[in-house]
């Protein structure tokens, strides 16, 4: 691309209107690179030198993300073939290992993304906690943090049924008795006697659509997990994302002893 | 508080130590973004996700097992009833995590990594991540045969090979009324209000206080009764501490 003239031609006037500043590699144009895309906008334009380790950060934070995009557009390809219903569920699981062009890579990389993204999302805790980024200012990321992980995990249990497989239906049935056992608002649980729920009325039968898993259980796990939950568990990503901005940007050691050992010197 | 928080969470474009995050944070994320979708994807080539014969609902496997990562959770199953084991530990979990930040008062340690300045809370956390999350789950997935049977992941799942054991409760095992089951329970828990006494005047406790020190006594007390429960039933068989009309511990 030329610079450009005084009067912009046309080719200039729709490339300036997209992109509003040049590429030369000054100071100005690093931050603007930053400060005027709305994805990259995430970020700060300026970040201390230790926030960059990978060594400190162990990227899990990014990774997480990732992995939670990658399941939203491998999710998104597998529900154009598929149907949660209980006669057709498992038929379209088996159409797309066998005859749909890349069904089973998109199946494979989404179930294997959501498995990376429960492990992941635990090592990211376990690196806040060990770095204790979690002290003031940030508590409440860290609180914020708490649900995502709970919903990283709702997600992943909910998905776990769609198969309707007998590895899926059992491990569900096994996962939901818990909640037959919850106190008061169990069949099962201490205190059911009191409020007098059955099998029929209790928190299980709200989660499954009845007192076992069945259809009406595979249309509410596949709202949950392809609507509710993602919705749910973005609104919290986008405030987790901005508190850390907010609460000073990624952690690290006090202002004082980290400027006096950095090329800048001690801070004025 | 607040001005105090609003100073900590001050931006960081005024460090002398910042740089540009075009290109070095970008590089960094473009970089690791590729290596590992390139993971990714060669793992979904090599490995395919399972799929067994079609849902039957009169066909229960055994083991059935719940998804690895609640394998944890439904390993307490042996040893806590499920109101315990499946509703009031996971709630436990979440909001322990939850209340992290509101009972660890000490301002040493904050945005890196030391063991020397925060010994205690390190321990606890990773007695509870690595101790009660990690290693329960890979029991329950390795170690867990049909009848929820112990088998060691080199040996075959051989129906004989299941030992049935006669579990006691603790309080018939002493030969003591069951109501003394409470008492043990409650005893436990009172651990937490013997050491106040003896120890409220020293520094720790007094900068955390009262209702704190309750709370964290009360989780830790806790995490610690849930081994505590997984030896007795393990060493000695004993299937309740204690019973009620109600409910069992």
């Amino acid at each position: 691309m030329s610079p450009p003239a005084e009067r912009p031609g046309f080719w200039q006037q729709v490339y300036r209107s997209v992109f509003r500043h040049r590429f030369d590699d000054t100071p100005r144009n690093r931050v603007l690179q930053i400060t005027s895309n709305v994805f990259l906008h995430l970020h700060p334009a300026t970040i201390r030198r230790h926030g960059l380790r990978l060594r400190f950060t162990w990227g899990m934070g990014g990774l997480s993300f990732l992995m939670f995009l990658v399941t939203v557009v491998t999710g998104v390809i597998l529900m154009f073939y598929y149907r949660p219903t209980a006669a057709a569920a498992y038929i379209d699981m088996k159409n797309l290992q066998h005859e749909i062009p890349f069904g089973m890579i998109q199946r494979n990389m989404h179930r294997w993304g959501a498995h990376a993204m429960v492990i992941l999302v635990w090592l990211h805790m376990l690196r806040v906690f060990l770095s204790g980024s979690y002290k003031p200012p940030r508590e409440f990321n860290w609180t914020v943090g708490v649900l995502l992980l709970t919903l990283t995990m709702l997600l992943s249990f909910t998905g776990y049924l769609l198969p309707w497989d007998q590895l899926a239906r059992w491990a569900i049935t096994v996962g939901t008795n818990m909640a037959a056992a919850t106190p008061f608002i169990g069949h099962q649980g201490p205190g059911a006697g009191l409020t007098g729920v059955t099998e029929r009325t209790d928190i299980r039968a709200l989660l499954l659509g009845g007192p076992q898993v069945g259809d009406a259980a595979l249309l509410r796990f596949y709202v949950l997990h392809c609507v509710f939950l993602p919705i749910i568990a973005s609104v919290f990503m986008i405030v987790h994302f901005w508190r850390v901005r907010k609460d000073g940007g990624i952690s690290g050691p006090p202002h004082a002893e980290d400027a006096a050992s950095s090329p800048g010197g001690p801070r004025a | 508080m607040n001005d105090a928080h609003a100073q900590a969470a001050r931006t960081d474009e005024t460090l002398p130590d910042a740089v540009t995050t075009w290109p070095h944070l970008v590089r960094i994320e473009l970089l690791t973004t590729l290596v590992a979708m390139v993971l990714l994807t060669v793992w979904s080539i090599v490995v395919d996700a399972p799929l067994e014969e079609a849902a039957d609902p009169n066909r229960t496997p055994d083991p059935s097992k719940a998804p690895w990562y609640f394998l944890g959770l439904q390993e307490l199953l042996v040893y806590f009833d499920p109101w315990i084991a499946g509703v009031i530990v996971p709630a436990l979990i979440i909001l322990g995590l939850m209340a992290i930040p509101y009972l660890d008062r000490n301002p040493r340690g904050s945005g890196y990594y030391t063991l020397r300045e925060r010994p205690f809370s390190i321990a606890v956390f990773l007695f509870g991540f690595l101790g009660l999350w990690i290693v329960p789950i890979l029991i329950g997935v390795f170690c867990r045969g049909p009848g929820w049977n112990w088998y060691w992941p080199w040996e075959p799942w051989d129906i004989a090979h299941a030992t049935h054991l006669t579990n006691i409760n603790l309080t018939d095992w002493l030969g003591v009324p069951s109501a003394l089951g409470g008492v043990f329970v409650c005893a436990w828990y009172s651990l937490g209000g013997a050491f106040w006494l003896w120890r409220r005047k020293s520094p720790a406790l007094l900068q955390l206080g009262g209702a704190r020190y309750a709370v964290t006594a009360f989780l830790l007390l806790t995490m610690t009764a849930i081994p505590l429960k997984m030896a007795l039933r393990l060493l000695v068989n004993v299937k309740y501490v204690w019973v009620t009309p109600w409910f069992n511990i």
